[in-house]
């Protein structure tokens, strides 16, 4: 009988008392500043979004040595940290509090953190920025991801509509072959290069010869280059792509996010055009941008606000209004947010962050929870202080 | 009883008499009025303010200080700009730009030893080639810039403003400016092509020239139908007469100015003043009254004599731990309580005279921290009475003040805010919470410096000071926790509005989330009883560090939203500041029988109890 209770408590009980320990509770918190003071400091080097990803949207953070092919993790990451936290502050709850009218405002408290939690995970997860930028006049039915690039195979046919195949920018960069019931070829990647130069080959003579052998990367040499780690750059994308009929190669064409024009090629008699841009997300509505003002202050350059007037469009749902989107004054539509967010081409072009984020509310329930909380519970010790004091 | 109210009463008046003093003095350098013309509104990067301010924040910026010490006396602000505006064959011999860098003299032709003080003068012949070395050192990144690369692009800096000064009211050298303006009305025909107006292309290109170099716009709005914002500069406002033939009253105003000026005939000057500030009193009387309001602030200085107040205030209290803890103990808190009081009023006209919320830059927010933390030292002063809330709470005041005397070496403090940051609902709530969270955080820091210092160097830490000083300390931590957790959060909040996420790893952000992770491992460790008495406070001085790291440190990463710009003259001192910290926890964690005063390790506490403790 004994040994049974030593075995549940060895196998049970105190591994859920370590899991709702304090000790994990410091132990977490302390992890999560260094892995937070070491994710700023490495913003420096590497850009936000590649911290971003590799230390906070992430489980284990790599270390290895410059060159070498192995690497050893060395820190948790902001998801495990963040899920082990959760789980030592259920086990907290499950084991060790008891609802009583003094917990109150360490419960609320607590499950103002979960909440907290929970949502970052979500919106880590599932929540997606793209961006809009629409010129004075122009009406646009989708965004597009700043950061991320796709192939496109347009096919005109139809006066009414392109019918559009996308390769993403993940497919593109495994490579391979891809191929598609609705083209009558089939799409070999032969190179990708996240981010590249451009040059004439003109202005280049000495370059090895293009694999292009169609369109404009006849005259092009692409040379790879590492990803951008500054905030104000983009990459410039590039890959060689070889189309393959069931007659044998179309040819290879260069493709750039830096070139807009399409390059029309014809198979079967039947032409279609080959694109590379930035992947593109489409809205069931459309917004036209009517004009953009931006105010500054008298005798300076300093903004002093922004803001686009556009008009809604949605057929499904018969909207058709106009609103205007400013700085801290966003437009909210069917799950979208549309926030200001800058402006180019001599203030004719507004740029507007699209976000779409599932978990947008949490944050905001949770800051309601945590400040309850600890307003309870701090009010009651100073309450309880002030009256031990006069007494 | 009442002698003791009449000593308080007259300690109380004394300093407000102390702290109004500069009001008394009367500035009338040779009969002009410069008091009265410092008063005297302008816009200036997109906010209408006194002269005085545009003369102030300039000599600070070209010299260093807000007056200037000739060989024969001192010059005021106003003193010295009515001679860059006026004047400029006096002001053009002033030595009033200083350079320090041996390899910027040397650039120059200058020996080290040719002194540190140069006249505008001085550096006529040379402006080709410092125009020259700064634009090189322009283009290399601002945190790679040697220190000569730095301090020549200063130079340029303070030489353009200093050009762009004097050619404010008149282009430099004239000698009658009224004189100027006169003929220009006899003679001209305005005509929308200016050419055509009978001007000379010389006087044409003259104006062009003011209007195109001038610094502050000195001409107001046409009233009462102009744009109420539409100031203009001294040659605009010519250029509008030779096109539009309407000539703004202020014109002639500053001409008459500034001949009388350049004439050495105060009463001209004066009377042309009154007429000038009656006139600017019929038009625009709310402008007026807040540029008085503000000058008025600008020589009361009220953070400056709250500072110097503050030192005073931490040496009574700390002297109460030795002598006369009754008397003293109460004098350095009714002097703090007065301190605050003049603090609170310079905190107060700063945002009457924005119109924002207290904290709205990196120099607001020092005057911040220290108002809040000094606030939150009274309140554990009136509940202890052992002179400890005083003297931490005059300790940080007097820091977070010099702090913000530093910072406003910059130039004007009262800068318009840039459109996303342009929501007082924001500012007034995420912005100050997260400061009362760093002063807070920063208030339970030195609480705890006080115990370990006292504890280690003096035999004055009694168990029951230690008691209260670690009660102080928790309480203070909680408060720290509230105000961060809850300013960090709707930080968040204001970045899913304005940006559409809650939060993006922004070095501020996460520098104010470390506050929050740390004050939460203070707290959770306390009532896990994995630190007692001494840990808290040792884990409290962290605090210090951490804390600054966020309000400075990632600043200096030059990264990220919320960059201020690299401050590379503060960073020797962060990293000194966090030496001594560090060097404050080791001695809070060598063992008690070093300490000074007679500690011994108390009772072990059974985690358990601990948390029912707090419970």
């Amino acid at each position: 009988m004994a040994a049974i209770t030593s075995a549940e408590s060895f196998f049970i009980r105190s591994p859920l008392r370590v899991l709702a320990s304090l000790r994990l509770t410091v132990v977490c918190l302390a992890l999560g500043m260094l892995l937070v003071f070491l994710g700023t400091l490495a913003q420096v080097h590497w850009g936000i979004h590649q911290v971003q990803a590799r230390y906070f949207q992430s489980v284990l953070i790599y270390w290895s040595p410059p060159g070498a092919s192995w690497r050893i993790p060395v820190l948790p990451g902001g998801y495990l940290l963040g899920t082990v936290l959760l789980i030592n502050l259920l086990a907290a709850h499950a084991t060790r509090f008891q609802l009583s009218k003094k917990k109150l405002g360490i419960i609320l408290l607590h499950l103002g953190v979960i909440l907290l939690l929970i949502g970052q995970l979500l919106t880590g997860l599932f929540a997606r920025e793209t961006q809009m930028r629409i010129d004075e006049g122009q009406t646009m039915g989708y965004s597009e991801a700043p950061r991320e690039v796709e192939l496109a195979v347009i096919d005109p046919t139809n006066p009414d509509y392109d019918q559009v195949v996308a390769v993403p920018e993940a497919v593109l960069a495994r490579g391979g072959t891809i191929q598609n019931p609705t083209l009558p070829f089939t799409i070999k990647i032969r190179q990708f290069m996240a981010n590249s130069q451009l040059v004439m080959r003109t202005q280049a003579p000495d370059a090895p010869p293009s694999p292009a052998t169609q369109g404009f990367g006849k005259n092009i040499v692409a040379t790879e280059l590492p990803r951008t780690v500054k905030e104000d750059e983009r990459d410039l994308s590039a890959a060689f792509i070889e189309l393959e009929g069931v007659q044998g190669s179309l040819g290879t064409w260069l493709v750039s996010n830096a070139i807009a024009d399409r390059q029309p090629f014809t198979v079967e008699g039947h032409t279609y055009s080959l694109v590379m841009r930035q992947r593109r997300f489409y809205k069931q509505f459309a917004l036209t941008l009517l004009n953009f003002t931006h105010d500054r202050y008298a005798g300076t350059d300093i903004p002093k606000n922004f803001s686009s007037r556009v008009r809604l469009v949605d057929f499904e749902r018969n909207e058709n209004r106009e609103v205007r989107i400013s700085m801290n004054d966003p437009l909210r539509y069917r799950g979208y947010t549309f926030y200001q967010s800058g402006f180019d081409n001599n203030d004719k072009t507004s740029i507007l962050q699209v976000v779409k984020n599932p978990a947008m509310l949490m944050p905001y329930i949770a800051c309601g929870l945590v400040a309850l909380g600890l307003l309870v519970q701090f009010s009651m010790h100073l309450f309880g202080f002030v009256k031990k004091r006069s007494r | 009883m009442n002698r003791t109210r009449l000593i308080i009463s007259l300690v109380v008046a004394a300093t407000l008499l102390y702290a109004v003093a500069p009001l008394l003095q009367h500035d009338r350098r040779g009969g002009f009025e410069m008091q009265k013309f410092g008063r005297t509104p302008v816009l200036l990067n997109g906010r209408i303010k006194p002269l005085d301010t545009v003369a102030r924040n300039s000599l600070l910026i070209i010299h260093g200080k807000q007056t200037f010490a000739t060989g024969q006396g001192t010059l005021s602000a106003m003193d010295w700009l009515a001679e860059v505006l006026m004047k400029q064959s006096e002001a053009d011999r002033r030595k009033i730009f200083v350079i320090r860098n041996p390899e910027t003299l040397a650039a120059l032709g200058w020996k080290p030893d040719a002194g540190k003080y140069f006249s505008f003068g001085e550096f006529v012949p040379h402006l080709q080639e410092i125009e020259q070395q700064a634009t090189l050192a322009q283009k290399v990144d601002a945190q790679l810039r040697s220190p000569f690369q730095r301090d020549i692009i200063k130079l340029f800096e303070r030489l353009t403003l200093y050009h762009r000064l004097e050619n404010s009211i008149e282009v430099t050298g004239t000698q009658n400016f009224k004189g100027q303006i006169d003929e220009l009305v006899k003679n001209i025909h305005p005509s929308p092509v200016p050419m055509n107006s009978g001007i000379t292309a010389e006087a044409l290109q003259s104006l062009a020239f003011l209007a195109e170099t001038g610094y502050f716009y000195a001409i107001p709005p046409f009233a009462p139908n102009d744009d109420p914002l539409r100031w203009r500069k001294m040659g605009e406002s010519l250029l509008v007469f030779l096109t539009d033939g309407k000539l703004h009253p202020a014109v002639k105003a500053w001409a008459s100015l500034a001949t009388a000026f350049q004439q050495n005939d105060a009463a001209t000057f004066n009377s042309a003043l009154d007429q000038y500030s009656r006139e600017l009193q019929r038009d625009l009387p709310r402008r007026v009254w807040k540029a008085k309001v503000e000058s008025i602030f600008n020589q009361v200085q009220p953070f400056y004599s709250a500072m110097v107040l503050y030192v005073l205030i931490f040496i009574l209290a700390a002297a109460s731990w030795l002598v006369w803890p009754q008397t003293l103990g109460k004098y350095a808190f009714v002097l703090l309580v007065v301190t605050f009081a003049i603090h609170s009023t310079g905190l107060i006209t700063r945002m009457y005279l924005e119109g924002r919320p207290p904290v709205t830059n990196l120099y607001s927010s020092a005057v911040f921290i220290g108002w809040g933390a000094v606030l939150l030292g009274i309140f554990l002063e009136r509940f202890f009475r052992n002179g400890i809330g005083s003297a931490t709470a005059a300790m940080i005041g007097f820091i977070t003040l010099l702090i913000a005397h530093h910072l406003s070496m910059d130039g004007d403090t009262m800068e318009m805010m840039r459109a996303v940051l342009d929501t007082n609902g924001w500012l007034a709530t995420h912005v100050v919470c997260v400061t009362l969270g760093y002063a807070s955080t920063f208030l339970a820091g030195f609480l705890a410096l006080t115990y370990i210092v006292r504890g280690a160097f003096t035999p004055s830490l009694d168990r029951a000071t230690a008691s209260s000083l670690s009660r102080m300390v928790y309480g203070i931590v909680c408060f720290a926790t509230l105000f961060s957790f809850v300013g960090t959060i709707l930080g968040g909040i204001w970045a899913d509005q304005s940006w559409g996420r809650f939060w993006g790893w922004d070095p501020k952000e996460n520098g104010a989330l470390l506050i929050v992770l740390w004050n939460a491992i203070i707290l959770h460790a306390r009532w896990g009883g994995l630190v007692r008495q001494r840990g808290l406070m040792v884990m409290a001085v962290f605090g210090n560090i951490v804390t600054s790291w966020s309000w400075f440190g990632v600043n200096m990463l030059g990264i990220g939203l919320h960059s201020y710009g690299f401050m590379d003259s503060a960073f020797p001192w962060l990293i000194a500041f966090v030496a001594s910290q560090l060097a404050f926890m080791m001695i809070g964690l060598l063992p008690f029988h070093f300490w000074r005063s007679q500690m011994e390790a108390p009772r072990r506490v059974p985690a358990r109890e601990m948390v029912d403790l707090t419970a």
